[in-house]
């Protein structure tokens, strides 16, 4: 092997493996470079400077935007290393408000981790004072804005306009008084945030966090006059784990049914179930629109925010949204409904249904006018691992338990749900045997599925019956864009597209543990989702016991009078001030 | 390789001369921004007035008032020159009109107005005699004061045009390169980098689209060189860039110029607007296939957008802050594409080098810094202004020669070199010449060429944090080391002139200075502490006479003063007590007074109006 390149770093000598950074060099080869702005996903920004090195010969360099060389020597820990990054917490924490105790980010805010590792304990520089604080913004009903944490890292502004296209952050003034804000220095529910999170989810303090309901649950819970029921999305069992040392893609759902039973929920569901429940409905609504040639391509309706981004930007086109709701929106009302049928002491008002999303937008979804008093908390994976804590449970000892019965059964379709492309490829293995009366030769679709940078737009071709059917999958707005443009311009030659807000889909999504430092996490949890669907004795939604029982015992069959009563809903080109 | 032009610039230059030589003899009026400030404006009213044609070419007349550009001797504006007897009058006010025109008609001298030399105390007839020209040498400014900026026919009656026509005719960009590269021209924007070079690795990645930009942003306070360039002598800079263009292969240029520079928009746009008209810009320029669409775009006047990646993330529509600079701009610079982006006074360079050729340029300067270069004399110093002088002139001979000595008699102390980014330099170094390497060398840099005087009545500690405020109200915002950090050695300084800094605050202001340098994302914050660390270098001793002391060696900083009554001769006369305009003054008459010093804001009105000398500061 003469063409390997390789540099030094420590004097180590490393590969250089298509890296575009040297800290990514350093990354691979088990050098840890702390940095606050430097987001792999995300464009190179050099704003923070956490992440100097020194490099012999040319002296202090960023390392997050240094391309590397065949022969380069790099050194990250050298005194004058050290220093400046001790000079730059400081002045970073000089002009932060440093209640950490009461940081909804405390022990997982990068600031504070570096603080205790560089042995930051004085800061010897002019401090935030009370009044210059500026007013938190808690107007979202997603999203906490709290200015007087940011270290101008930028990674929310990045986010927002290279993954969602939307830009509604911003920097404002200069030197400073440089701060973000939403366009015009609005609160952040009067601008067209489609409150996806990964604003948050990239954010290294807590200068954007997700608005904490745990309290509202723990009330539901120890109310005596309530039933709580809870509900679990496909993408949580894949990332939860991640918060109790397990490695990323670990299918823990076991643990959590357990873990949800002991923070005292009465009765314990899957989304997955509802998920399979939203493919039947869905791919009887594709079949129908492509049979009669209305409506197409069909738009996924699953993700909150991409259906929140069609309101707000594409209203004359919402008639190519699927009228299916997602599955946590599926699957409260019918709870609600089944469950006094099959358990006692159960009614319609006295249960309350709260669920655990991957998911920021799904907050702002339970309140839409369309979908009130359905789901009455919704909490994120962080949320519910917080819970989990606070409980003292210690969730690594849990045995596994099983969800609640009947409606505890899912099919691996509906699992992958939380990837970019399982909704898509979960309904192709539907909508194809509704269509043929067969099941899909092959049940993995595989052009669909990926997660990473490269993926974010997909096609497969698939013959249904001779009729060539392509369906588009994207992830990011920015992507979905694209698509409606086409759709727009008449260029389109899809029929079905499937979006999803968040980069690689729900198990990247804004209420899970952060995966911004990690490309591989999302490959990770994405494969958890595919060997489960692998290894799931039923693989087809519309094979599930359970789903071919609801239909059976109640909503007779896709698309009835009492599947649209529950399971579908209307969109609106009103304000959001109007809808929350 | 060689084509034919279309249109023969040396027949245009011969009748644009027969058209100025059809208006007469001529009386200059410099109606720059700094001598309209003076009411240049309306003197030339009154010229009309007494029945002057005033600057329109084609009309033949016995003689004209022409409107010119800034002749850089702003100090003594407004300047009325007679050209063809080498007569300059400055401080002129509208009342002197008459007289001027009178005189001018009579061939006799007005010579109340002449200018007065400050060490012969002696009025000097002839201009070419008054230092400040004569010790200059005026190549990028050398039309500037000498033409109507807003005529195309003017510009070519001195040669404009005619290095591009040659650039066209031989056709050849390697040719253009090379003499660019031999010349040894550097870039007059700050960095000092081989103009040839860059212009060499943009030509390499020629192809596609690539751009051309002219960075006209110049944000260093009290440099104007670049102002100057643009309002006085609009057609250099276009035909600079225009040659630049073709060398690297691009069709479209921008200048960016800060939105307050309002005149040079102005004329720049119609220059523009003229050249195309007459085939010297836009489509097949001259008749060649070579086309350069120049556009204009007006910045907010940041600072920070002076520098390069700013700048041309400001031009595409983003906020104005650097990026990182991993990839070159040479390939991937504006919209994506290969750019090539130099200041004003470089591209004012090309046409002469092209015309002159290489040699004539690198004869002048010192070994790596060659040509002249502007500087914009600022200060205490007599006379004020824009020059133009060869590199490796020193210090002294600008100061001292051209500047005239420093005002007042008065003692030099320092002068600051190269605006906030540039540094301190001092009475040793007054002998030292000039260039780009040397200024680095000793903590300061030519940068855009602000050059500001200071005597011995100006705190140092003060000037450093006149910068350092100036660094952090600039800072773009985005790097840590420039936003906080500034605004932590700013806090510094200003604990230090209030007289409550310790000696951990300095070390602490030296430590954090290193960071910035070293840490910091773009050009601008590197070089943020350069002002205090020069001064340190130089001055230490006055900070800590701050310090330790507590006391402003030059009087300077108010929370260091104290001013007091010497009561032994002080006569009770009360006109301290009544001038006081916050009644800190006590005393009752034939009896001494007496300051109350927790109400004295340190004006100093007392001393001034003191008959009797009893009132003093430390």
């Amino acid at each position: 092997m003469t063409d390997k390149e390789t540099m030094f770093i420590d004097n180590i000598e490393v590969e250089i493996k298509g890296e575009k950074t040297v800290l990514e060099v350093a990354k691979n080869a088990g050098i840890e470079i702390p940095t606050f702005c430097y987001r792999p996903d995300l464009t190179q920004f050099g704003a923070c400077r956490m992440c100097v090195v020194e490099q012999e010969g040319r002296g202090i360099q960023a390392s997050c935007t240094m391309p590397p060389k065949a022969g380069m020597k790099i050194f990250t820990n050298t005194k004058k290393v050290r220093n400046i990054r001790k000079t730059i917490l400081e002045l970073l924490l000089a002009h932060h408000d440093r209640e950490c105790t009461t940081c909804s980010k405390s022990g997982m805010c990068e600031l504070q981790k570096y603080s205790f590792e560089y042995g930051i304990t004085d800061i010897p520089y002019v401090k935030m004072k009370e009044e210059e604080k500026l007013k938190v913004d808690s107007s979202s009903v997603s999203i906490v804005r709290d200015m007087n944490k940011c270290i101008l890292c930028g990674a929310c502004v990045r986010a927002c306009s290279e993954f969602q296209g939307i830009g509604v952050l911003g920097f404002s003034e200069r030197g400073s008084h440089t701060h973000v804000q939403p366009m015009a220095g609005k609160p952040l529910k009067d601008v067209d945030c489609v409150n996806c999170g990964q604003c948050a989810s990239v954010c290294p303090t807590g200068a954007l966090t997700i608005k904490d309901d745990t309290e509202k649950a723990f009330d539901l819970i120890y109310d005596p006059n309530v039933k709580t029921v809870v509900q679990i999305a496909p993408s949580v069992r894949v990332a939860l784990g991640e918060m109790f040392g397990l490695k990323a893609g670990d299918n823990s759902i076991k643990k959590i049914y357990a873990a949800a039973r002991k923070i005292g929920f009465d009765l314990i569901f899957d989304t997955n179930f509802s998920a399979d429940l939203t493919i039947m409905e869905e791919a009887n609504e594709f079949v129908e629109r492509l049979t009669k040639g209305e409506n197409l391509p069909l738009f996924t309706s699953c993700c909150p925010a991409w259906v929140r981004y069609m309101e707000i930007n594409h209203p004359d086109m919402l008639n190519h949204l699927s009228s299916c709701k997602s599955p946590q929106g599926m699957l409260s009302p019918l709870m609600k409904e089944l469950v006094p049928q099959y358990y006692e002491g159960y009614t319609k008002e006295n249960i309350k249904v709260v669920s655990i999303m991957p998911c920021t937008a799904k907050k702002f979804e339970a309140k839409r006018e369309q979908l009130k008093n359905e789901t009455d908390v919704v909490l994120t994976t962080v949320e519910f691992a917080k819970m989990i804590r606070a409980k003292g449970i210690n969730f690594d000892k849990l045995e596994g338990e099983e969800a609640n019965s009947p409606f505890g059964q899912y099919s691996g379709g509906g699992t992958i749900f939380g990837a970019s492309g399982g909704v898509a490829e979960a309904a192709l293995r539907t909508a194809y045997n509704m269509a043929t009366g067969e099941n899909l030769p092959n049940l993995d679709v595989m052009p669909l599925r990926g997660v990473d940078g490269a993926s974010r737009s997909k096609e497969a071709t698939v013959d249904i019956k001779g009729k060539q059917v392509k369906i588009r999958v994207v992830s990011t707005l920015k992507e979905a864009e694209i698509a409606v443009r086409e759709v727009k311009s008449g260029k389109a030659d899809f029929q079905l597209l499937e979006v999803m807000a968040c980069p690689g889909g729900c198990i990247n999504g804004g209420g899970q543990p952060t995966a911004c430092h990690d490309v591989n996490i999302k490959n990770e949890r994405a494969q958890g989702l595919y060997t489960e669907d692998k290894n799931l004795p039923v693989r087809n939604c519309h094979e599930n016991p359970d789903i071919i029982r609801v239909y059976k015992e109640f909503l007779e069959k896709p698309a009835s009078k009492k599947s649209h009563e529950l399971l579908h809903t209307t969109y609106s080109k009103v304000p959001l001030k109007e809808l929350v | 390789m060689k084509t034919e032009l279309k249109i023969n610039i040396n027949e245009e230059k011969e009748k644009a001369i027969q058209l100025v030589k059809e208006q007469g003899r001529r009386i200059l009026v410099c109606a720059s921004t700094g001598c309209i400030a003076n009411g240049a404006l309306e003197l030339i009213e009154e010229f009309k007035k007494l029945g002057a044609n005033v600057g329109v070419l084609g009309q033949k007349d016995k003689m004209s008032v022409i409107p010119t550009g800034c002749i850089g001797f702003c100090e003594q504006g407004v300047l009325v020159v007679i050209p063809d007897r080498k007569i300059t009058y400055v401080h002129v006010k509208k009342e002197d009109v008459k007289e001027i025109y009178e005189s001018f008609v009579n061939d006799t001298v007005v010579e109340r107005l002449l200018y007065v030399d400050p060490a012969l105390n002696k009025p000097i007839v002839n201009n070419e005699e008054i230092n400040f020209y004569k010790k200059q040498t005026r190549t990028a400014l050398k039309n500037c004061g000498h033409i109507n900026p807003e005529s195309l026919d003017e510009a070519l009656s001195v040669g404009a045009y005619a290095a591009l026509a040659k650039v066209l005719e031989i056709n050849d960009q390697e040719y253009v390169i090379k003499e660019i590269e031999d010349s040894g021209l550097r870039g007059r924007g700050g960095g000092g980098f081989a103009t040839g070079k860059k212009w060499r690795s943009v030509y390499r990645h020629q192809g596609g689209k690539s751009y051309v930009i002219c960075n006209g942003d110049e944000g260093d306070p009290g440099a104007f060189m670049d102002r100057s360039v643009m309002e006085d002598d609009p057609h250099k800079l276009l035909e600079g860039m225009a040659i630049a263009a073709f060398a690297v292969g691009a069709d479209e240029a921008y200048i960016y110029v800060r939105a307050e520079y309002p005149l040079a928009i102005k004329r720049l746009r119609k220059a523009i607007n003229d050249a195309e008209k007459r085939g010297f810009l836009g489509k097949n320029i001259l008749g060649t296939d070579f086309n350069l669409k120049i556009n204009i775009r007006e910045g907010a006047g940041a600072f920070v957008c002076g520098e390069s990646s700013a700048l041309i993330a400001s031009i595409e529509g983003e906020r104005g802050m650097p990026r990182p600079k991993n990839i070159h701009m040479a390939e991937c610079g504006l919209f994506k594409r290969p750019t090539l982006l130099n200041n004003v006074e470089t591209f004012a360079n090309v046409p002469l080098i092209i015309l002159n050729g290489a040699k004539w340029f690198s004869s002048m300067g010192t070994e790596k810094s060659k040509g002249t270069k502007t500087f914009a004399l600022t200060g205490e110093v007599n006379n004020t202004g824009l020059i133009e002088v060869p590199m490796n002139t020193t210090l002294r001979q600008i100061v001292f020669d051209l500047g005239g000595g420093i005002r007042n008699g008065k003692k030099f102390k320092a002068v600051q070199i190269g605006g906030p980014s540039g540094g301190c330099l001092t009475e040793e170094h007054l002998d030292m010449p000039m260039d780009y390497d040397k200024l680095v060398e000793v903590g300061a840099m030519v940068g855009s060429g602000g050059l500001v005087v200071m005597n011995e009545d100006t705190c140092i500690v003060e000037v450093a944090r006149f910068f350092m405020n100036f660094t952090c109200n600039e800072s773009c915002g985005k790097c840590t080391p420039c936003r906080e950090g500034t605004k932590n050695m700013l806090h510094i300084l200003e604990k230090i002139v209030k007289g409550e800094g310790t000696m951990e605050d300095l070390d602490r202001l030296e430590a954090l200075a290193q960071v910035i340098k070293q840490g910091s994302l773009c050009g601008l914050g590197k070089s943020a502490p350069n002002p205090v660390l020069s001064t340190l270098k130089y001055f230490r001793d006055e900070y800590i006479a701050h310090i330790k002391d507590k006391k402003c060696p030059a009087g300077v900083c108010k929370s260091l003063k104290t001013i007091t009554i010497n009561p032994d001769l002080c006569k009770g006369c009360t006109k301290c007590a009544r001038n006081c305009p916050v009644g800190a003054i006590e005393g009752t008459v034939k009896n001494p007074h007496k300051i109350d010093q927790s109400k004295c804001i340190k004006c100093g009105a007392c001393i001034t109006n003191c008959p009797f000398k009893a009132i003093s500061c430390n």
